[in-house]
């Protein structure tokens, strides 16, 4: 057997800026060729605190981005770090979104899941790929990534919120539904809470189009081991098989939009 | 091909690798995923009395020569193997199961094993020997002849299921402790836990696991496992599982000559992914007929013998 170099040890990297995306979420930028390809995750270690998986925003292999909404302990320490401050970084880890030169592309947004998705939309426009951008989130001031997304070419832009403060009141899915009536998009990805992406592959499915999700369980080693991530019933990892997975094989779980599991493997239904 | 069955306290498993307690065990999905994979059985986590949430990450790191982790133990208690992981594993039982159990205390040890029991394993194996859990509950009780004495006359009082005790190596004589389980009434041993270590990040100047120190599995263990199995196996002759830094079939064939029965893998998957068991097997196999070997019962042990 040939045991290949393998080192899951902590990159130490200094946090090279820091941009406020709206009240509760932060951009961390640091200076470092991670390689990190659209809907990757790395885990990140906050010394002191946790380490925890967080998705790659950006990597153009000189600075990757992660951007990062305070939900726990772990991002609410993150978000007090200044410049310059260290944290410890291993990956890019688990699998990514794939698509062909010039494909027209769904992507959908719910919540911080407009970071991913953007780094997707800026990899195939490159590629000279059309984008259907969707981003929902529950009010406007929780929007993410506008102004980013906007200024990218090629990329159409369709905005909905659950109160109406911004774009189509309701949910993305609507506005997703109307869109793949026109027949034009070759595939679906995205990326949000798990009962929103369940309605996106249900939508896609009416459409006939393939759809792809990047899957959010908890995530305790991130590299194959403790097995906290594996799904029922297949018994599969998310971190390995996943985050990004086909939800041909999603469909068919049975936990797949209805429950996820804590740290003790305890059953939370959503 | 050889016959690769081994009878173990009277269960028989179809090929000697078994998954290792505190990897991918968390529901019975992934048990049986890791069957599936090739296994020949599987460990459950620790289960304790309570939900149990274990330390804060990082809780695990690797290298190319050993794996570090102090996980801590996370559980969600015996109420969840009672009434799902058990359940659901046992309803298409694919491969005999080993319900692994952990307490802070004899009573708490008594009471555990008592409902391991009512949920159905094949086989009962007392964790006496995390190292990382005895900041706060002291020393692990297998680091001395009282301590794994005492856990194992109030076990073998619990159950009348095979019986099996998970020692530690961070001890000078671990054959002394072994032959005082065996006078209790322990069936059978496995070993070994993981080797208490430390990794210390020199950039941060601190240690990387959130509970500082740690257990190191993987490669680097792996002749402190085949020599434990050997003190082990000729001080009381009783089945063992020999797991520590088992990573291909050589191995294992390695630790069986030492006087391991079935063969405990956990930090394999982090080299070889799921699919090694399959892989392991398949090279114990070729193994095998390379040796003239027709039946693995030929080399347990056969070192010890020399």
């Amino acid at each position: 057997m040939n045991i290949e170099k393998f080192d899951s040890r902590f990159e130490i990297l200094p946090i090279k800026e820091i941009i406020d995306e709206n009240p509760t979420t932060k951009t961390f930028v640091f200076e470092y060729p991670l390689g990190g390809k659209p809907g990757q995750f790395i885990m990140m270690w906050i010394p002191g605190v946790d380490e925890k998986p967080m998705s790659v925003a950006f990597d153009d292999g000189k600075e990757f981005w992660v951007t990062v909404c305070k939900v726990g302990p772990a991002s609410e320490a993150l978000h007090l770090m200044k410049v310059g401050d260290l944290v410890g970084v291993r990956g890019p880890l688990g699998t990514h979104y794939n698509w062909g030169n010039g494909d027209h592309l769904a992507l959908v947004a719910g919540g911080y899941g407009a970071a991913p998705m953007y780094f997707v939309a800026r990899e195939a426009v490159k590629r000279g790929c059309k984008v259907e951008f969707f981003i929902g989130a529950r009010s406007k001031d929780l929007l993410l990534y506008v102004d980013k997304i906007s200024k990218l070419e090629g990329v159409n832009l369709h905005i909905s919120t659950n109160d109406g403060s911004e774009g189509r009141q309701g949910f993305v899915t609507v506005l997703l539904d109307e869109v793949l009536a026109e027949g034009n998009c070759d595939v679906v990805f995205t990326c949000g809470p798990e009962v929103m992406m369940k309605a996106v592959g249900e939508v896609a499915d009416k459409h006939n189009v393939a759809s792809y999700m990047s899957m959010e369980k908890y995530m305790k080693c991130g590299i194959g081991v403790c097995g906290q991530c594996a799904v029922d019933d297949t018994g599969e990892l998310v971190c390995k098989q996943g985050p990004v997975m086909d939800w041909k094989y999603l469909k068919k779980l049975p936990e797949m939009g209805k429950y996820h599991r804590d740290a003790q493997g305890t059953k939370h239904y959503f | 091909m050889a016959n690769l069955s081994v009878t173990f306290c009277g269960v028989t498993f179809e090929n000697p690798t078994v998954l290792a307690s505190g990897i991918l065990g968390v529901t019975a999905s992934s048990l049986k995923n890791v069957v599936r994979n090739g296994a020949g059985g599987v460990t459950t986590k620790s289960i304790w009395l309570e939900e149990h949430p274990g330390h804060k990450n990082p809780t695990m790191i690797g290298t190319e020569h050993f794996f570090l982790n102090a996980v801590g133990l996370s559980d969600g208690g015996i109420k969840k193997a009672k009434e799902e992981t058990f359940p659901e594993y046992l309803a298409d039982k694919p491969a005999p199961i080993i319900g692994n159990v952990i307490a802070k205390s004899l009573s708490d040890f008594e009471k555990i094993v008592a409902e391991m029991d009512a949920c159905g394993p094949d086989i009962i194996e007392v964790n006496i020997s995390c190292p990382n859990v005895d900041d706060k509950y002291g020393k692990p009780f297998s680091c001395s002849v009282g301590g794994a004495s005492d856990v194992t006359r109030i076990v073998r009082s619990a159950t009348k299921k095979p019986l099996i005790i998970k020692l530690t190596p961070n001890v000078p004589n671990i054959a002394e402790i072994a032959e005082a389980c065996a006078k209790e009434g322990a069936d059978g041993f496995c070993l070994i836990n993981t080797v208490a270590g430390m990794v210390i990040d020199t950039k941060l100047r601190m240690p990387v696991l959130t509970n500082k120190s740690g257990g190191v599995s993987g490669p680097a263990i792996k002749p402190v496992a085949v020599k434990a199995t050997y003190d082990v196996f000729k001080a009381t002759g009783l089945p063992i599982i020999g797991t520590g830094g088992i990573m291909t079939g050589e191995d294992a064939i390695e630790i069986m000559m030492a006087g391991a029965r079935l063969v405990g893998m956990g930090t394999m998957v982090y080299y070889r992914d799921v699919a090694g068991f399959a892989e392991v097997v398949k090279e114990m196999d070729i193994w095998c007929e390379k040796n003239g070997v027709k039946n693995l019962e030929e080399i347990i042990g056969v070192a010890v013998k020399k």
